[in-house]
């Protein structure tokens, strides 16, 4: 086996500067997506037909092209149609194309997540003259985030991984990086591991982050010690006894 | 306080409530009796404008629903004066106890949050569950859940509560104490208004028990009575099927 383990231990100095730029592509892509994706999921709850339709067809769209090919189109294309976009930096065409397609992901997830809150707590709501709007902010929102979190953060998991297709846009990255360093050294194995394996380091940090996040979040539905009082201790034998008289 | 008239409630092309008329008196209980699917439901339901009556109209304390008619303001006046408990509990699943019975009063603006608070802890006293004011919900058992439920309906101080079979949810055990809740409110002349399958229950703390099967209301009366089993009519085939259970080997 020819692995150059100094090689590869090495090249973690020189790609570690380039973990910033895919971080701050992955977090504005994220933060782009979150707000797309909430007002998309307004748009498909919404009772306006056209929103609702335009919600269906922007889903549809973004989730069924390729990232690259988006990335493509908004990079290379959108100048061409609209010379306005001429000129776009690189790093802000990656940061739309991830957001943009990320979104449509999101948007249902969110919709789910919104749908996985059980009636009987609106109507509940409602019975008590609460607006619709108060409990959506006070009860519904609160429930959706928790049930949104784990594929929320898939979503960000997968978004980390698609900053290296930036490198097609000639944005220098961590894997933009790593392919010139394996192009100097044709030490091909060491350098893409070497990548690889920062890219799974990053994931790791943050699986860790969201689960301490799912945590705080979930202290509310977590069953701990039941309580039972001493009115609750078990009546069945005496219940045709007991009296209820109210006066 | 209530006052039905020819009410009717349709559910798609269904007939679910034929031509009601009732009248609930202020500080009075009324047990809504009769077999699953009779309408009991709908009809509780109508009267908090949750379900919105196809005819006739639905009064209130003095705040009147009429079908075809039906703003949000009046939505707004009927529910101020009435509160719903429900059979699944429909407690605020990331709110506390005390904060679930708080929410309405604080959402509402019906109290700052501080006082909104301080009642809340009051009135959950008031139903024994002072102690576990700050557990979710979900560490509570069905029967706590239920309290806390009246609880939060009682402390908006609503002129009726409508309460949909309190205990169908709960297991035989925890019956009792969600029973007793009731029966206390019922002693300090709180009017109710109830859909139960409790007949004893029932016969105890009802002043009036309303027979409803397929829509429309066969029989009403004093509950006593009128649940006594011993009345002629379709009634006491009700009551007497519910205590008198016997299955064969």
């Amino acid at each position: 086996m020819n692995f150059d383990f100094s090689y590869f231990l090495s090249l973690f100095a020189q790609l570690i500067p380039y973990v910033p730029i895919t971080l701050l592509m992955a977090v504005v892509s994220m933060v782009l997506a979150i707000v797309l994706g909430m007002v998309l999921t307004s748009f498909e709850l919404t009772k306006v037909t056209p929103l609702r339709w335009f919600a269906r067809f922007y889903i549809s769209l973004f989730r069924g092209m390729p990232t690259l090919v988006q990335l493509f189109i908004i990079y290379y294309g959108l100048p061409q149609i609209f010379p306005v976009f001429r000129g776009i930096p690189a790093l802000v065409a990656a940061i739309v194309g991830l957001g943009f397609k990320q979104s449509s992901y999101l948007a249902e997830i969110f919709r789910a997540a919104i749908g996985s809150v059980d009636d009987g707590q609106i109507e509940a709501g409602q019975s008590l003259n609460i607006k619709r709007s108060k409990l959506f902010f006070h009860v519904v929102l609160p429930q959706a985030t928790v049930n949104a979190l784990p594929a929320t953060g898939n979503t960000f998991v997968s978004l980390i991984k698609e900053t290296s297709l930036a490198f097609a846009l000639g944005l220098t990255e961590l894997f933009a990086d790593g392919k010139m360093l394996a192009g100097d050294s044709f030490k091909y194995f060491e350098t893409y591991l070497a990548v690889g394996v920062i890219y799974w380091i990053i994931i790791i940090i943050y699986t860790w982050l969201q689960s301490i996040l799912e945590n705080a979040l979930q202290k509310p539905y977590r069953r701990v010690a039941h309580v039972v009082d001493q009115s609750e201790k078990p009546v069945r034998e005496h219940r045709t006894e007991t009296s209820f008289e109210t006066n | 306080m209530i006052k039905v008239k020819n009410l009717s409630v349709n559910i798609g092309q269904k007939p679910v409530l034929k031509q009601i008329n009732l009248e609930v008196e202020e500080g009075t209980v009324t047990a809504f009796v009769g077999p699953s699917g009779s309408g009991k439901t709908t009809l509780l339901r109508t009267l908090n404008l949750l379900q919105e009556p196809s005819e006739g109209s639905v009064e209130v304390n003095g705040s009147v629903a009429e079908a075809g008619h039906i703003s949000k303001q009046v939505i707004a006046q009927v529910r101020q004066n009435s509160a719903m408990v429900f059979q699944q509990f429909n407690l605020f699943k990331n709110k506390t106890a005390l904060e679930n019975v708080a929410a309405p009063l604080i959402l509402n603006g019906q109290l700052p949050k501080a006082a909104a608070r301080q009642r809340a802890q009051e009135v959950l006293e008031q139903v024994g569950l002072g102690q576990v004011a700050h557990q979710y919900p979900v560490t509570l058992s069905g029967g706590q859940q239920q309290r806390v439920s009246i609880a939060r309906a009682i402390a908006v101080r609503p002129k009726v509560i409508l309460l949909d079979e309190p205990t169908s949810a709960l297991d035989p055990e925890l019956v009792e104490s969600v029973l007793q809740t009731i029966a206390a409110l019922a002693r300090e002349h709180i009017t109710m208004v109830l859909v139960t399958h409790e007949m004893e229950f029932a016969r105890q703390i009802a002043d009036q028990a309303v027979f409803i099967e397929d829509g429309e209301i066969l029989d009403q009366g004093p509950a006593k009575e009128l649940l006594s089993g011993d009345q002629p009519g379709r009634i006491s085939t009700f009551v007497n099927s519910l205590e008198k259970v016997e299955i064969e080997k």
